[in-house]
């Protein structure tokens, strides 16, 4: 069987590849998880087992798990499996390859052990303290190394577009890292350590590498995956170069000012906001030309989407992208954001980013990858693919309605002021009043990981050569003829 | 422009180059003009850096991830002034390395907090929530009651945050672990309160927070730091260098988000 492939196998260097797409499907799983598990905290705080297991320590366990071991190793894997096919070259160095493996797993393991410890610098999606900072950088600047060497030594004239937007995010992500990371260890045996700036300076850097962590690593690596999953799964070329091009470099400009948004009626100096929100509303437009561009790809495929689970999750994926991407200019506007900042509206917008985009996009390549890794003609079942497709996304609706509703109803009800001009709810009652949302939203991320175990299933039986042969009448009556031959 | 980025994308390390460039642009236009703190930071009367205690308490609040669900900024919108107090002003955290203003209320803004509440609530609270609050979703955090403070080495924590602005003199740094017992245990050391007081102001709050004696535990520190948050700067003379007809200290203020 795997005779179909080994004719590519040295040429390409996929041991590390396939390495990356075991972690992600495990690193999905567990964050997937961690944050079923932190949603059930906030319906029944029974579950906040203290010190390790409480909420406050377990929820950066859950964001980093999702984040970067989740989708960091999925990032790693597809490029690792992109340049080398659109370089038509093999990765500048394996040795160098693997070490970004192991140092990057090690890095989520150090990382995610310390928050349970209580080492963290409490800087959302930063929260790893200096010595996994510096490990991290060491790590980074290999994976760099690695990547760029396999672009400068590629067989093609032209750097494809999916290279570009890989390259923008390894590149930005090092820079976010080193601006947001400055900071002084108490000693060198201490874990503890004090960022140079302080207060509104430690604000903006943090919420311009935070919506960049967002930008870079969550956009810009998954639309490398976009420009070259989808067309290969349609089987038909990227709808426009021209909007690429655009689509390209005014996200990559635009996208770093927007930062500001996080910090609406702050003691953010007013300029810096304003300029924060016309950012992020111009950003609008390159997001939906990148979503127009990875959408219309399938112009004159669009009947695939009928028999290829597989192009429908990708699909599905970059119309959450446009979804997310209206959404958030929308709230970055002050008037609207003075309702939905700090409430659950952020949070199911992030996720609806995060389990939509990010999720469905990175499936859809693994979904593409697995069979061809692991020299299989086929996944074990197409089905199993439409399952874990319908049940993850009743799963998000469950969640993003759940948070569209208790978040806009909290900020109302905090704004609420009763006939005698006071206000009308204490927060507790504001609280209270979350608690189903709360319960739905938890009912949401379990259908979602139920959605993710039913891939890992699928891998598995994928990976041992199975197929499911009621699936395939076709290769029941093949095999059968070849018994008798 | 297409001839042109066709050239542009046969070269990496331009291509890399032009990235780098174009991803720099917005960052320094919104972040290198802030360190002009005279423009950002509005100086007000009160603000000083915190007692060796209260950084071992802030430091418990990072550690415990209480800004996962606990905002430190009050915004100048109506509802919030009237729920919590004065908008937060950028001076009050000028100190915090780094900022807990936070993303999120799952809980109610802290920014003010202290003085709200007496010590034996924040104990009982703290230990278990739903005691105090029925409807709580808070994690308790009992084990803080029983864990010593960390005082050992919080001159040499001091000293980093020296090191990055924060105006601690060499006295306060030498007398860090003193200050610090002091603050929480103040039976037979007078002589240490007064040290405290002399380097730190009238105003500290030193006293057994957590009803113990005994022992200046995580819980002394959290709750000391609880109790100075919001409290330091002096709204009357904060008033004067705001424009007349602005917020007034404890007056619901007018709601700067406007029609």
């Amino acid at each position: 069987m795997s005779t179909t492939t080994s004719d590519v196998a040295p040429r390409y260097n996929d041991d590390v590849v396939r390495l990356f797409t075991i972690a992600t499907v495990f690193w999905g799983v567990v964050g997937f998880a961690a944050g079923v598990f932190i949603a059930l905290q906030l319906a029944f705080p029974a579950l906040n087992f203290e010190p390790y297991l409480n909420f406050g320590r377990l929820r950066p366990l859950h964001t980093s798990a999702v984040i970067f071991a989740f989708g960091g190793s999925a990032l790693f894997a597809t490029s690792y499996y992109v340049v080398q096919r659109t370089c038509q070259t093999r990765l500048f160095s394996d040795g160098l390859a693997l070490f970004t493996f192991w140092g990057y797993q090690f890095f989520i393991v150090i990382a995610a052990l310390g928050y349970v410890l209580g080492v963290t610098q409490g800087k959302e999606y930063a929260e790893p303290e200096w010595y996994a900072d510096l490990w991290l950088t060491v790590v980074w600047v290999a994976y760099l190394v690695v990547f760029l060497g396999t672009v400068i030594k590629r067989k093609e004239p032209h750097i494809y577009v999916a290279n570009w937007f890989y390259l923008a995010f390894i590149i930005t992500v090092a820079v976010l890292h080193l601006g947001n990371n400055v900071e002084i260890p108490v000693s060198l045996t201490s874990a503890k350590s004090y960022p140079v700036v302080s207060g509104v300076q430690s604000a903006m850097i943090q919420w311009w590498y935070g919506h960049n962590a967002v930008g870079f690593f969550l956009t810009a690596g998954f639309l490398g995956m976009m420009y070259y999953f989808v067309p290969k799964q349609a089987n038909r070329p990227v709808y426009s170069y021209r909007l690429s091009i655009l689509h390209f470099w005014s996200l990559i400009f635009i996208y770093i000012w927007a930062g500001p948004h996080h910090l609406h009626y702050t003691a953010l100096p007013d300029w810096a906001q304003t300029l924060g929100m016309t950012f992020s509303i111009i950003l609008w437009m390159p997001s939906w030309g990148g979503m127009i561009n990875g959408m219309m790809t399938l112009s004159g495929a669009w009947d695939k989407l009928r028999t290829d689970p597989v192009l429908r999750f990708m699909i599905i994926a970059v119309a959450f992208y446009g979804m997310s991407t209206f959404e958030g200019p929308m709230m970055s506007i002050k008037a609207v954001n003075s309702l939905s900042h700090y409430t659950d509206w952020t949070i199911g917008h992030v996720h609806s980013g995060a389990l939509g985009w990010v999720g469905f996009i990175s499936f859809g390549a693994l979904y593409y990858l697995v069979p061809k890794l692991w020299g299989r003609d086929r996944l074990y079942s197409l089905k199993l693919v439409n399952v874990h497709l319908w049940v993850a996304t009743i799963g998000i609706v469950l969640y993003i309605c759940a948070m569209w509703v208790s978040g806009i109803m909290q900020g109302l009800m905090w704004k609420s002021y009763d006939s005698m001009g006071f206000l009308e709810y204490s927060f507790v009652e504001t609280v209270v009043e979350m608690h189903i949302f709360y319960v739905i939203r938890a009912m949401g991320g379990v259908l979602y990981l139920t959605g993710a175990l039913i891939m890992a299933y699928n891998f598995i039986k994928t990976v041992k050569g199975e197929v499911r042969r009621s699936e395939y009448p076709e290769m029941t009556a093949q095999k059968g003829t070849e018994a008798l031959a | 422009m297409l001839h042109h980025h066709a050239k542009l994308e046969r070269k990496s390390i331009v291509m890399l180059l032009f990235i780098i460039v174009t991803v720099l642009v917005g960052g320094i236009v919104e972040i290198i003009p802030l360190f002009r703190s005279e423009t950002v930071i509005e100086p007000v009367e009160g603000v000083r850096p915190y007692t060796p205690l209260e950084l071992a308490g802030y430091n418990i609040y990072i550690r415990e991830g209480c800004y996962n669900c606990h905002s430190q900024q009050i915004r100048p919108l109506r509802d919030e002034v009237a729920r919590y107090g004065h908008y937060s002003l950028a001076a009050e955290s000028m100190y915090d390395h780094p900022f807990q203003w936070g993303s999120k209320r799952t809980g109610p803004d802290l920014a003010r907090v202290g003085g709200r509440y007496s010590d034996d609530w924040h104990v009982a609270h703290l230990k278990n929530p739903r005691s105090v609050v029925p409807e709580s979703i808070m994690p308790t955090y009992s084990f803080l009651a029983n864990n010593q403070a960390e005082l050992n080495e919080i001159g040499e924590h001091m000293k980093v945050l020296k090191m990055v602005g924060v105006p601690y003199t060499d006295e306060q740094i030498a007398n860090a672990y003193v200050d610090g017992m002091a603050q929480a245990h103040t039976e037979d050391t007078d002589e240490n309160v007064a040290g405290l007081l002399e380097r730190y102001g009238d105003k500290i709050n030193a006293r057994v927070f957590d009803g113990n004696p005994e022992m200046v535990t995580e819980m002394d520190a959290l709750v000391a730091y609880l109790q100075v948050l919001g409290t330091m700067v002096d709204f009357s003379s904060a008033q004067s260098i705001e424009p007349a007809g602005d917020v007034a200290a404890d007056a619901p203020a007018e709601d700067k988000a406007g029609e």
